[in-house]
Formats: C-alpha cells, structure tokens, sequence
C-alpha cells in the first residue's frame, strides 16, 4: 500500500501525542441505548403505521358496538311501523309527517331491514356479538391450550405422550364439519339446562352463543396447545435456563425471568391472531343459520338474512360483509404488527 | 417408512371412529326425531316408524350395529329422502362437490405458489406491497362475502356469468374462483415467508457462489425447500374446500354434498347427517395422511419412524 | 490490469441499513500472488468476511460497493455484468463457507450438487461429470464415493460436509479458493484434518488461498501473509514472520497476548483486549481501535492514522508506529 502523502503535510502538534485520557477515550464510545423488551417492542409497534391505524379501526368499532348502542334512539329488536325496506337517510311516510311537524327524528344511516328495524343499531349490534364472541372465544382457547400445552411439556414422559396423542386426534378431527354438528346438537340441551333454576343466563346469552363457545373450547384450543408444549419444551432445554439454573436462580426466577418473557410474546400475538379466526367461524356458522338466535343479529346472520334481496337491497348485505371484513382484516393486521413488534426472534 | 405409515393409518382409524362416536352421541341428544315435525303422523304410526329404522332400540345397541355397519360402508337409509340409501345420496352428490373443490384447490396452487414467489422475489417493491394487500384482504374476508360479491357484480349486475347451477362450463367461473380465494391468499403468503426464509439461508449463498443463474438457484435450489410448508397446507385446504363448499353451494345453488349436509342439519336427517360427518371426515383425514407422508418424502431429512 | 491475482485498491464497502449506513469496509487493499496463502484475522465484525465476499459478488443486501477496485485474475470485478461473474463464481474462484451444516442444500443429493457446478462449467457430459465428482470425493479423503454420491447432507458428518463443500469448490480447479472460517464449526480433530487437506491439496493443485479466520493458530501454520482487520480497516498487514515476532500495532500485540502459549512461564496469566468494538453505525473520527487502546494518544481520537511501511510488505495504521518514525527520521 502507499503511503498516504497527505500525511506528512498535516501540522501536527506536540500535544496531539500526549495520552489521552480515559475520560476522552469513553467519549468516544457511543453506545446504543439498552431498552427493555417491553419497550423495545411498544417501541416499535408504535413506529408500525399499519398496526396503529388498525388498532385505532378496532377501537373505532368498539365504540360503536359497545358504547354507542346503549345512547342510541333505536334498538335492535324494535320495529318501526311503516318503516320497512327504507334506503339509507330515507324516512318512512309516518316519520315525515313528524318532521314536518316539526319533531326531530333521528335518521336511518344505513336504511331498515324488511321488518322495519334500524339497520345502523343492528350491525352496531352484530358488530357486538362478532366481537364478544371473537374475544371470549380467544380468551377460552388462551387458557385451555396454554394450561394443557403447560401441563404436558412439565409432566413429560407418558403424560405427555398420551396428552399430545389426544391433541393429534383432535387436530386431526376436521373442525367445521364438527362444529356444525355441535352448534346444532347442543342447541336443544342447552334449552333444557336454560330451564333449571340458576342458569337462566343461558337464554340471555343465547344457546347458540354458548355452544359456539363450547365448540371453540372442545376444538380450537389444540394449536394453542401444541405451540405453549413446544415453547416451553423448548426453553427448558434451552441453554440460558440451563446457565441460569447453574447460576443458582430459583425455579420462580427462571420461570417469571425467561419462560414468561419468552412466551407472552408468542402468547399475545397467538391469541390476537386467533379473534378473526373465530371471529371468522361465527360469521360462517350465523350465515348458514347456525349462529346466534333471532332477533339478536351477528354480522354473519344479517349477510344471510341479506342475500334473497341482493337485487333490490344490495346495501343490506354490504354493510356487515363490509364491518367484518374491516374487523377481521384490522385484527389480522394488528396481530402481524405485534408478531414484528413482540417476537424477539424477528427482532432487527 | 412402512412402520411410520401404519402408525399414520392408525391414528386416523382412531381419529375416524371418534368422529362416529362423537356424531353418533351428540345426534342423540337432539330432542325430538326426525318424525316429530310431520304432525300429521299418529303416534301409532310414528312408533312404527321409528321401529322400522331400529331407533326404538336401546342407545348402546343402536351404537354397535351403527359402527359395525359404516365400517361395512351402510350408512344405513335416509329418514328424509325415503327409499334411497345415505351412501347413494353421496355416491351422486359428492362428485360434484369434489369437482368444484378439486379446481379450487389446483387454482389456488397454480396461482399462490408462482405470485408468493414472485413477491418474496422482488420483496420490498410495489409488487410486493400489491401482492400483500390482496393477499391479507383474500384472507380477511369471508367466503360467503367474497361469493355474494361476485354474484352481485358478475351476476346480477354485469349479468356475465350465470347465477346458480352448473349447467355449463361458465357457471364454474364464480363458485371455483370464491372457493379458491382464501386457499390462494394464504398460500401467497406462506409461499412468500418462506421463499423470504430460504433465500436468507447458506445453500442459497453456495449456489451463488457456484456461478449459478438466479433462476436455476431459485427455481431448483429455493422453490423445492420453500414449497414444504405449502405442503403442510393442502390438507388443511382441503378440508376448507370442502366445508367452504357449504357457503358456495348455498349461494350459487349447486347440487352439492355441502348444501344436503345443511339440508340434513335443517331436516333432521341423522342418518344423513351421521353418514355425511363421517365420509366427509374420512375423506379429509385419508388426505392429510397421504399429504403428510408425501411429504416426508420430499424432504429427506426427515426421518420416518 | 494488476499484475497479480487478487488486487483490492482501497475498498469502500457500506451497509445501507434502515437505522444508517454502516461502513463495514474503510480504504482496504490487499493484493495476492499466485499460489499464496493470505490469512485475513480479525473479531467478528472487522469486516473480514466482507472483503472475501466482495471479491465474489457475494456481497448480501444492502450492502454495496462505494469505492476503490477489485481486480482479480485479470478481470475488473467493479465492471463485470451479472453474466460474466457467473462465469467466474465457482470456477476460477470458489468458497468454502463457515457452516457445512447449513451451506449444502438439504433436499438434493451429494452428487447432484457436486455435478451440478461441473456441469455448469465444463463440457463434460452427465456420465464424465458423473465420475468426476467421484474423483473430487476421493481427493478430499471420503471413503465410498460412489455411496456417498447418492446421500443426502443430514447423512454425513459435520467435517464430510465440510469436505463436500472443498470438493465442489475444487471442482473446476479454481486460481482462487476462499476459505471463510472452514473449521470454525467443526471439532478440533476434525479441523486439523480438513486444514491438513486445504494445504495438501494447495501443493497438488497450486491454488491461491484466503483464508478468514479468528483463529491465530490456523494462520500461523497455513498462511504465507496475514492481514489483521479491525473495523472494516486493515490494521496491520505483513508476513507471518513480521506478525507474529514482529507485530507493531497494538491491536494485533494484544491479539498475540490473548493466545495461550505453550513456551509461557507458570501462573502466566493471559490478558484479554478491554473494551468491546465500536459501533460501525457511528464510527469514530479517529482510529476505531482507540477506546480499547492502552497507548491511546490524543490524535488517535481526532484522526485516522496514515499508512507507516516497515519494509515491502509490512505495515501498519497506527499513530505510535507513525511517531516512531518520524522520531527516527527527525534523528536521521
């Protein structure tokens, strides 16, 4: 290599030969800032556009499916006389004579079913029961698959060979086909057992609701399962546990310290993945007349309900097609951007 | 190979039989037969009825020559359509089911696998970013929205395709192409991950340093180790080709295994419903067997125990 | 065109990153003769593997080349088309990576991928190919070419792998082979042996090498020339001879010292080099091995130190080294 001639013209100061100091040296090592894996991972979430606009979409519609319907001038069962079949901001005949005598009357955004009934409240309404069910059905699937999944990774041994055969089984059992026969076998029981003093819940629920969820809670949970069996089995032999076990941390520390911060990642965006999921199957069991009981509307049912008017009502159908397709889509979206944002192994 | 293959087939006996079990068991906590809702039967004529299709017996009995039989094939007759047997009801109708889901499942390959490819390909493009977009809406939105929407826009309103049926090679347009939507979007993405996965390994940096073209070292060298996740996938497809042919077959009104499934639910046809749960998962559960061992032969590294 | 094998001049390479651009190689330059044996050493990181790339094309996005030439057996690499390297990769300069376990394709068979590069190559038919990938087997010591041709990579061993990898390297006889950490992942037996073959096959075959290691010892025994690497700069560069009993800069004295010697006097401790790398998002303005220096200087924070030459092929970048120099030519 040549030298650089460049060199020798530089005015070079006794000084510039004196040692440096520590305090100089240090300056000049610049660290990136260590961030904890909570923060690291909102952090990011935050920088997440897509993820964000979803979150605020989800939100949106909580409002309107929760809040709003409790303020609402109509409701969900009510028919209005006269008011059939109205196109969207259209009044019946009745309604105006009374704005034009003056009272007010609260519009109808999205127009009335063929029996009169608001249509804005009942996808407010459907809007509810896709989100409830979405929620509980992943909350009821988050507790049995990681409770399972945990108790077979620890037991180990024949516990666990006999536990995942059972989940292979399951997994293997195709869901919809199953799920179908469930929602509708359980619905007549659940009837009976709504009788028996103390669960009069059941019918304010709804049978059907309830055996969708027992569906979810028979089925849905073997993934769950098997990814909560596979992580910790995972983490167990990893060897950081092993190092920290060396260490001399206690099982609690290794467990709160490693296997928590290791799987609530996986766990959160697992079970946000798994609300459209079952979101989803409600839809497509309410839409085959197989979901929640009239005149409680989902999503899926008013699409159904829809579908022999498609000709003159198309607005009818496209309103929930419309809703689900949005919640479905933000949470598959959220759930992504929590996976980037949460999944230590995705991280950089 | 042989042993992993007879362990395969007998976990999906296992699999098979509680499926009849669990179908057998909860059709007989439904209250009220298949004859309750003919009001006009008397209930001499009702019993005798029931006497005729054995569901005077008791549950256990009716349990054992219910298994014995549907392993010999009789799904015994239908309790709706009189005089014709379960099994020929599916003999006539399944056909046109696995047809329809059958093109479904090669256009949701033919066109996932090349378009996942080509986004992992040229990721971070527009490309990418338009795959991406009409690959997570393919898997957000519902069948029976994407049908419906169909029908509404190619049917109803450009009157292009026709409506309901299969009368003719058109009609299959629509309920393929809404069958096949969500297969396609999932698989375009698995295709990408994974294509994205393969390319970050160190074979696809040997194959570089080789001197080989990008498209041998993508098509021979990353496409055979990217495809084994979409694999995995076709048994599970097929099982939502064919439930999602429940939604297709309601809306496009087609004479489908899907739609007399529904119409047994509604009907209470047991036998027919018993009959159609345990064919259909059988079929699905031969499927994921055959796919399961397919591909352990494609990848080598897996050893069949 | 360069009169030797591999002439790098003054190479820029960054890494356009999201969160930067990271210079993983500032004004490197090393040239090769033919049929040497260059040993590149340095921490992960300094940018070792990145020259070695660079010289293949090999360079993984986002990185690119911003400066300074790569001329290698006659072609200006900076200008050749995508074509014209294929051409070039695998046949007259080849690699061998630092993973076998990872770097053969699991889904083909040991002979499909040895064939495949002579195929791509060569003239020779199916057949020729065929029974020249059994030779290349024989070559690197596997026993039952013909058996071993028909498995697949989970079937054999780490350090077969390894000499898999070395035959489908050597397979068109290559000027140059690339040895990136060849025995970092194997076991310490195995590594003599597949090091023990590298240079048999070096005198059957008279192939140049550059060889990237952390490993003090493989250079030692192998390596004509070692060019030591610190943060994407080459620090110090020189014969065997000149690093290992004449090391100047102090970044390769702390290397040596943090080797364990078989001649140390008892309770002789072995003293590690402080400090961790710079961050190549941020350098610094001066000399990167500054922070972790013990005879950091005032300048060696402010600016880069210049080249100071020893004899024709020793040098280094080290302002200590300058300022002896111009001590010694102010006493002249």
């Amino acid at each position: 290599m040549e030298k650089n001639p460049l060199s020798f013209q530089l005015k070079l100061n006794p000084d510039d030969f004196l040692p440096a100091t520590e305090e100089e040296k240090e300056g000049l090592v610049v660290m990136r800032d260590s961030v904890s894996f909570w923060k690291d991972g909102f952090r990011r979430l935050r920088k997440n556009k897509v993820a964000m606009v979803c979150l605020f979409i989800i939100i949106i519609v909580m409002i309107f499916a929760f809040i709003v319907p409790a303020f609402y001038p109509y409701s969900y069962e009510q028919q209005i006389q006269g008011a059939n079949n109205l196109a969207p901001m259209q009044y019946s005949a009745k309604e105006m004579e009374q704005i034009a005598a003056g009272e007010k009357v609260f519009p109808h955004f999205f127009g009335t079913d063929k029996m009169g009934r608001d249509y804005a409240i009942r996808v407010m309404m459907g809007s509810r029961i896709s989100l409830l069910v979405g929620i509980i059905a992943a909350a009821i699937i988050l507790v049995i698959g990681s409770v399972f999944g945990s108790i077979a990774a620890f037991a180990g041994g024949w516990v666990d060979l006999i536990m995942m055969r059972i989940v292979d089984i399951i997994y293997t059992i195709p869901d919809v086909l199953l799920i179908v026969l469930l929602s509708f076998a359980l619905k007549a029981p659940l009837k009976v057992l709504a009788q028996a003093p103390g669960f009069g819940w059941i019918s304010v629920v709804g049978e059907n609701l309830i055996s969708i969820f027992i569906v979810f809670a028979l089925l849905y949970w073997v993934g769950m399962a098997r990814m909560v069996r596979s992580q910790i089995l995972m983490l167990k032999e990893s060897e950081y546990v092993t190092a920290a076990r060396a260490l001399g941390a206690s099982s609690a520390r290794i467990i709160k310290k490693h296997l928590l911060t290791n799987c609530i990642g996986t766990l959160i965006v697992t079970t946000t993945l798994q609300i459209p999921s079952s979101i989803f199957t409600e839809s497509f069991l309410s839409f085959l007349g197989l979901g929640v009981a009239v005149p409680m509307p989902s999503l899926g049912s008013l699409a159904s309900d829809a579908i022999n008017g498609l000709n003159t009502y198309p607005y009818l159908l496209f309103i929930p097609a419309a809703v689900i397709s949005l919640i479905i889509l933000s949470f598959n979206l959220l759930g992504d951007g929590l996976r980037d944002a949460f999944d230590p192994k995705l991280k950089n | 190979m042989g042993k992993y293959i007879l362990k395969r087939i007998a976990l999906a006996f296992v699999t098979i039989w509680a499926v009849a079990t669990i179908t057998f068991f909860l059709m007989n906590l439904v209250p009220g037969g298949p004859f309750l809702s003919e009001k006009a039967i008397s209930p001499a004529a009702t019993k005798a009825l029931e006497a005729k299709y054995g569901l005077d017996k008791p549950m256990a009995e009716r349990y054992f020559t219910y298994i014995s039989d549907a392993a010999h094939g009789d799904f015994g007759d239908s309790l709706k359509q009189r005089g014709r047997t379960v099994m020929d009801i599916i003999a006539t109708k399944f056909p046109v089911s696995a047809k329809l889901g059958g093109m479904a499942v090669i256009l949701a390959l033919c066109v996932g696998v090349p378009l996942g490819v080509l986004a992992a390909y040229k990721r971070g493009t527009f490309i990418d970013s338009l795959f991406s977009v009409i690959a997570t809406c393919g898997i957000a939105v519902p069948g029976f929205v994407i049908c419906t929407l169909l029908l509404y826009v190619f049917g109803v309103k450009l009157q292009w395709l026709p409506t309901l049926g299969l009368k003719n090679a058109q009609s299959y347009i629509m309920p393929v192409v809404a069958l096949a939507a969500y297969p396609t979007s999932y698989i375009m993405r698995l295709m990408r991950s994974s294509m994205l996965d393969v390319l970050g390994q160190d074979y696809m940096r040997t194959a570089k340093a080789k001197g080989l073209s990008q498209k041998v070292s993508l098509f021979k060298h990353a496409l055979r180790n990217a495809i084994l996740p979409v694999i995995t996938y076709v048994g599970p497809m097929l099982a939502y080709t064919l439930t999602g042919s429940f939604v297709t077959e309601k809306i496009f009104t087609i004479p489908g295994l899907g739609g007399e499934f529904i119409k047994a639910i509604n009907g209470r046809d047991y036998t027919m419903i018993m009959g159609t749960t345990i064919f259909l998962a059988t079929i699905m559960i031969v499927m994921n067997v055959i796919v399961d061992i397919v591909y352990k032969l494609v990848d080598p590294r897996i050893k069949l125990k | 065109m360069s009169e030797y094998l591999v002439d790098i001049q003054h190479e820029r390479l960054s890494f356009f990153t999201p969160a930067g651009e990271v210079k993983a190689l500032n004004d490197v330059s090393i040239h090769l003769n033919d049929g040497e044996v260059l040993g590149i050493v340095g921490e992960s990181g300094s940018g070792k593997s990145v020259t070695a790339y660079s010289l293949m094309g090999l360079t993984a996005y986002p990185g690119k080349l911003v400066g300074g030439t790569i001329d290698f057996n006659g072609h200006r690499i900076n200008d050749l088309s995508e074509k014209e390297f294929r051409k070039i990769r695998g046949n007259e300069v080849s690699i061998i990576f630092q993973d076998p376990m990872t770097s053969l394709n699991p889904v083909y068979t040991i002979g499909n991928q040895i064939m495949e590069v002579i195929l791509l190559h060569t003239d020779k038919n199916k057949e020729q190919a065929r029974a020249r990938a059994k030779e290349l087997l024989e070559l690197v010591g596997i026993n039952e070419p013909e058996k071993r041709l028909k498995q697949y990579p989970h079937e054999l061993s780490g350090g077969m792998r390894q000499r898999v990898m070395i035959a489908i390297a050597l397979a068109c006889e290559p000027k140059l082979l690339i040895a990136d950490e060849p025995t970092t992942a194997l076991d310490v037996t195995i590594q003599a042996q597949i090091l023990e073959l590298m240079m048999e096959l070096k005198e059957k075959l008279g192939m140049a090498i550059i060889m990237i290691t952390h490993d003090l010892g493989v250079v030692a025994s192998m390596c004509d020339r070692i060019a030591v690497m610190y943060a994407g700069r080459i620090v110090e560069y020189g014969t065997t001879d000149d690093i290992f009993y004449n090391p100047k800069h102090e970044y390769t004295k702390g290397l040596l010292k943090s080797i364990p010697r078989l001649d140390a006097k008892e309770h002789e401790r072995l003293v590690p080099i402080e400090g961790t790398p710079i961050d190549l998002l941020n350098p610094p303005a001066g000399c990167p091995f500054a922070p972790r220096c013990s005879n950091c200087m005032k300048i060696c924070l402010r600016e880069m130190a210049p080249v100071t030459t020893f004899d024709d092929v020793h040098y280094t970048q080290c302002w200590m080294n300058q300022k002896e120099q111009m001590e010694r030519e102010a006493a002249k």
